[in-house]
């Protein structure tokens, strides 16, 4: 189990953990139509973020991922929690504002990457309050 | 400790002012707690980035507060849009962001901003004093505003800097700090040789490589430099800088209005890293502007050039109009600018000069944000450190950087023709 601050309070959430391998901009980087990773030069290209657990060790580029994890919220595209190893206010405040439009708000943590990073990909987890914890079947 | 609001700060959460206020403080908290700001600050204006469409979002979210009564609080002005709204015909968007884009646009004019529509607003009238606290967005006209004209924001993008606007609010934190505003890193620029310091390529170089060389939060002064600097010239290192890395602050001494010295810039404490800028550095951070690689044996051909980001000022367009005697260019020119450098050009007869030449002006948008350039991609030639940055990724052009009089020559041309040599010393 790892405990980290939440940046975005939200119902408990279930799913697979993605941990990005790299950080990764959603403006220029993430397709919200299809919810996939479209920056070429990102090594997990072409994967879907889409009701996932998504790691990033951090967010970088344009403060215009705001609007690119909005347009995830609205499209359905989203994934089902945020966990970041640097507290960014860019892609929660995207949760945020979609929380406004009648979107359903995502968890979204900060959370000592470290110990996230002994988790595997692909592992349920489930997010809830400030920690994020794995599902035994 | 806990984020405090004051009595008024209340009040319009509370919704005692209209819907929209209450709005923009919701998410104007929000941002401040996942921050850690103890406090909101005053500011004095705004620069709005979020007149951008990226999705129907963005449009959704504006429209929301004008429907909420809103109005900015304090004087601001807009980026760039999805459109050229003087020249519809030049964006080929679909009819469906095209609709979008221009509601989206029109939402923040209700709001009561300045329709400039340019991400160069500081050579628009827009230029806050020395030390006045600010919420900007757009990433050079952070780092023009804080670096040059020594205002204090921090990085405001899209919602936010809205929020900030009709609150005349942000959260105390980062650069809206004296002690965050330090810096750090000394760049011993004293070997470089002064007929080189005097060129406009030279900034946009030196931008790309201080993006890269400085780490998160790390701040910058360039010392040494054999130069003064122009305003342009000063743009263009903060732009290739935002673009390259996260630099929203830098500073040089004896140029920059922190940093009479570079004793001044540390604030009288030792920094943190000391580097010396090589010809070898600025070459390599000058090749990773270019992307195009010519084939075997051949010159590389060229299919368009475009300038302007920033958005070209009056003085830029001088030195474009006097290097175009003679000229008929054999690929698109384009050059991006605001509405107001474009009024000053038609009074001048410049309009018509670039025009006729071949100069496509293209104004309250650019070529990297919104499609205008030629259908298919091809080679892109570009002296704008930001251009060569992000075209590959955003129009699936490869790009060529090279100074003005190089772009110039080479659309004359129609194949890339370069000043070798600039970088060795």
């Amino acid at each position: 189990m790892v405990t980290g601050r939440a940046l975005v309070l939200a119902p408990p959430a279930v799913g697979p953990l993605l941990m990005l391998q790299a950080p990764l901009s959603f403006w220029g980087g993430v397709d919200a139509a299809t919810g996939r990773i479209s920056d070429p030069r990102h090594p997990d290209f072409g994967r879907s973020i889409t009701g996932v657990v998504l790691a990033l060790p951090s967010a970088i580029g344009s403060s215009s991922s705001s609007a690119i994890m909005l347009e995830l919220l609205r499209e359905g595209t989203a994934p089902v929690a945020l966990l970041m190893g640097t507290a960014d206010a860019i892609l929660a405040l995207g949760v945020v504002v979609g929380r406004e439009l009648d979107q359903d708000a995502i968890p979204v943590l900060e959370v000592p990457w470290p110990l996230l990073a002994a988790v595997p990909s692909g592992t349920q987890v489930r997010v809830s309050g400030a920690t994020v914890s794995e599902v035994t079947p | 400790m806990p984020l405090t609001l004051t009595a008024f700060e209340r009040h319009l959460l509370a919704g005692g002012d209209c819907e929209a206020r209450a709005l923009a403080m919701r998410i104007l908290v929000a941002a401040a707690e996942m921050l850690g700001a103890n406090e909101l600050v005053e500011i004095a204006s705004a620069h709005v980035d979020g007149c951008l469409y990226h999705g129907d979002g963005g449009v959704e979210f504006a429209e929301r507060l004008v429907a909420g009564g809103g109005k900015v609080a304090v004087s601001t002005t807009l980026n760039v849009g999805a459109l050229d709204l003087l020249h519809p015909e030049r964006v080929r968007s679909g009819s469906h962001a095209r609709f979008m884009a221009r509601r989206q646009m029109e939402a923040y004019r209700s709001l009561g901003c300045t329709p400039t529509w340019t991400c160069a607003p500081y050579q628009a009238g827009h230029r806050p004093a020395f030390g006045e606290q600010v919420a900007w967005g757009e990433s050079n006209a952070i780092a023009f505003c804080n670096s040059v004209l020594g205002a204090r924001t921090e990085r405001y993008g899209d919602f936010l800097d809205a929020c900030c606007a009709v609150t005349a609010r942000a959260p105390l934190y980062g650069l809206h700090t004296s002690e965050a505003r330090r810096a750090t890193v000394v760049i011993d620029a004293s070997r470089v040789p002064p007929d080189l310091a005097a060129r406009d390529v030279f900034y946009a170089v030196l931008g790309t490589w201080l993006g890269r060389a400085l780490g998160e939060g790390e701040i910058g002064v360039i010392g040494g430099l054999d130069a003064h600097p122009t305003e342009d010239q000063l743009k263009a290192l903060g732009a290739a800088a935002a673009s390259s890395g996260a630099v929203a602050l830098f500073h040089v001494a004896g140029v920059t209005p922190e940093a009479p010295t570079v004793e001044d810039a540390l604030g009288h404490q030792p920094a943190g890293r000391r580097l010396v800028l090589t010809g070898l550095d600025l070459s390599a951070a000058a090749d990773r502007l270019t992307t195009a690689v010519p084939g075997s044996g051949a010159s590389l051909v060229l299919d368009a050039v475009a300038v302007g980001s920033p958005h070209f000022s009056v003085q830029e367009f001088d030195r474009l109009v006097s290097l175009l005697d003679g000229i008929r260019f054999r690929v698109p020119f384009y050059a991006c600018t605001g509405r107001g450098v474009l009024e000053q050009l038609e009074r001048t007869g410049q309009r018509e000069a670039l025009e006729r030449a071949g100069v496509v002006l293209i104004v309250d948008t650019c070529v990297v944000v919104t499609p205008i350039l030629p259908v298919g991609g091809g080679v892109l030639m570009t002296c704008s450190g930001k251009f060569a940055h992000y075209g590959p990724a955003t129009t699936g052009f490869e790009t060529v950087f090279g100074s003005l009089e190089d772009c110039v020559r080479s659309a004359a041309e129609g194949r890339v023709v370069r000043a070798e040599g600039v970088w060795s010393w």
